[in-house]
């Protein structure tokens, strides 16, 4: 039985009026790939960054293993370096060449030297396949590329955890497989994702859990076989035939 | 021949004043410099407090004020209080202060033109706010204000020159000594101050020039080029 690794109890998050996130528990365990859908504006992002505490819940728990990320009193860079994130637009540090980007967080945060610091960082970006741009600049590269950039500076840290916010929408269709084979990559070789994402493929390829969401709640859980076959919600139903329409994904 | 010899003779006491005013615009610069980049992150990152009961009164104040209302201000002001203060003194402290709040703009600018997406990318990774701003925000931000800085570096520079109405023997007093000794060659000397001012603000302008080369973030030439056609055309 693998060991629990994200638990979400009863999570609420508002703007003003507006309940984004309106009570949601889940959780993920070692070495699973949960992938979170859902309409745009239902608080799939707001979730992601919630469990960072990038945006502060109101009220409700989290823990990472056992350490309780909601508690006032956890060193949150701690748990952050711990938690890879992976965003929509990248976010790479525009000013620092690709090396810099992924060795910023070990040398700065983990206080790594910077020899050993380099080794990882090149090791990393073997992976997503881009050793030899470690001296260019983000803006040099392509979307795809720059995503690839993004996964390896989350990995080099050693998470237990990355998150990715819809890594795949800013692209063009193009340069999205390059970026989803890194992670179908990862996720086969044990890593822990939380995944917000409409691409189908790549569920049904990798998740083991698929959550639907709307209106700041989980409508649906569950296993891609059940989800997409004998899914029980009239809503997850139109959602999943629409999205798979739209994005493909009927084979793997 | 007469006149020339009136330049060269006033040539030492000119070149003391323009050492006087670079020392001028040295201090000036580098508290509004480090006041600057205070202020600044105090105004984005900074609790509303701070901002409200300091910050902002204080840009409003060092904005609003002309700056030889400043200077006698703070001279004059000084003997009031008997706090026994240099006019060099003086001028530092009401120029430089003055320099701060519009440092605080361009930097405030800039560092607001970056992005709330950096600082998430950076605070994920664990970094604390002091770290996203030392290894994130403030290198990408000072790149942004090289150009707008070397506007408030030539506006320094010249506006030192308004220490003179409190007796700094800056450039232009040491140009107005010459004139007094000599009777009657005015246009002279001070074609020569301005000539100097003109050959400081040009050198200081190339080298901050060079400074924004240097640091351009490589990636962004296709796109600048085609901004700059843009401009061409206005």
């Amino acid at each position: 039985m693998p060991k629990v690794i994200l638990k979400v109890e009863n999570l609420y998050k508002s703007y003003g009026e507006l309940k984004v996130i309106n009570g949601i528990s889940f959780q993920v365990k070692q070495g699973e790939t949960t992938v979170i859908i859902g309409s745009s504006g239902t608080g799939k992002s707001t979730l992601l960054t919630c469990i960072n505490l990038i945006t502060p819940p109101d009220k409700g728990r989290i823990w990472l293993e056992e350490m309780e990320i909601t508690d006032p009193k956890t060193d949150i860079n701690l748990i952050r370096s711990s938690i890879g994130m992976v965003f929509q637009h990248f976010n790479l540090f525009t000013h620092l060449t690709v090396l810099d980007n992924v060795r910023l967080g070990l040398t700065v945060v983990k206080q790594i030297p910077k020899d050993r610091a380099t080794d990882i960082s090149i090791e990393k970006l073997s992976l997503v396949g881009l050793a030899d741009k470690i001296n260019s600049y983000p803006a040099q590269l392509s979307g795809g590329q720059q995503q690839r950039v993004s996964i390896a500076r989350a990995l080099a840290m050693d998470p237990k955890l990355i998150l990715f916010d819809e890594p795949t929408s800013a692209l063009d269709p193009e340069l999205i497989g390059e970026v989803l084979n890194v992670m179908i990559k990862l996720a086969q070789s044990g890593m822990t994702m939380v995944v917000v994402s409409h691409e189908m493929g790549f569920a049904r390829a990798v998740a083991n859990d698929i959550i639907f969401m709307e209106n700041g709640v989980i409508v649906e859980e569950g296993d891609p076989d059940t989800m997409f076959h004998h899914s029980q919600n009239p809503r997850t139903q139109e959602f999943l035939h629409k999205i798979t329409e739209l994005y493909g994904g009927k084979s793997e | 021949m007469d006149q020339l010899s009136i330049i060269w003779q006033g040539l030492p006491s000119l070149l003391s004043g323009t050492l006087v005013t670079l020392n001028l615009t040295f201090y000036f610069l580098a508290i509004g410099f480090i006041l600057g980049i205070i202020l600044a992150l105090g105004r984005v990152y900074g609790p509303i407090y701070l901002k409200l009961l300091i910050i902002l009164p204080f840009e409003r104040f060092f904005r609003a004020v002309p700056e030889l209302v400043l200077l006698f201000l703070f001279y004059f002001g000084s003997s009031f209080f008997h706090i026994n203060m240099s006019a060099f003194m003086a001028a530092v402290l009401a120029m430089g202060l003055r320099s701060a709040a519009y440092q605080a703009q361009i930097f405030r600018g800039a560092i607001q033109s970056i992005g709330k997406e950096q600082m998430k990318a950076a605070r994920s990774l664990g970094m604390n706010t002091l770290q996203s701003i030392r290894y994130v925000i403030l290198p990408q931000a000072l790149r942004l204000s090289i150009p707008s800085w070397s506007n408030e570096y030539a506006v320094v520079l010249k506006d030192s020159s308004l220490a003179y109405a409190v007796g700094v023997t800056e450039l232009l007093r040491q140009g107005r000594y010459i004139v007094a000794r000599t009777f009657g060659n005015a246009l002279l000397v001070y074609s020569v101050c301005a000539l100097i001012y003109f050959v400081l603000v040009f050198i200081g302008n190339q080298i901050l020039k060079f400074l924004e080369e240097r640091y351009k973030i490589p990636g962004y030439e296709l796109k600048e080029k085609k901004e700059q056609s843009v401009l061409e055309r206005i």
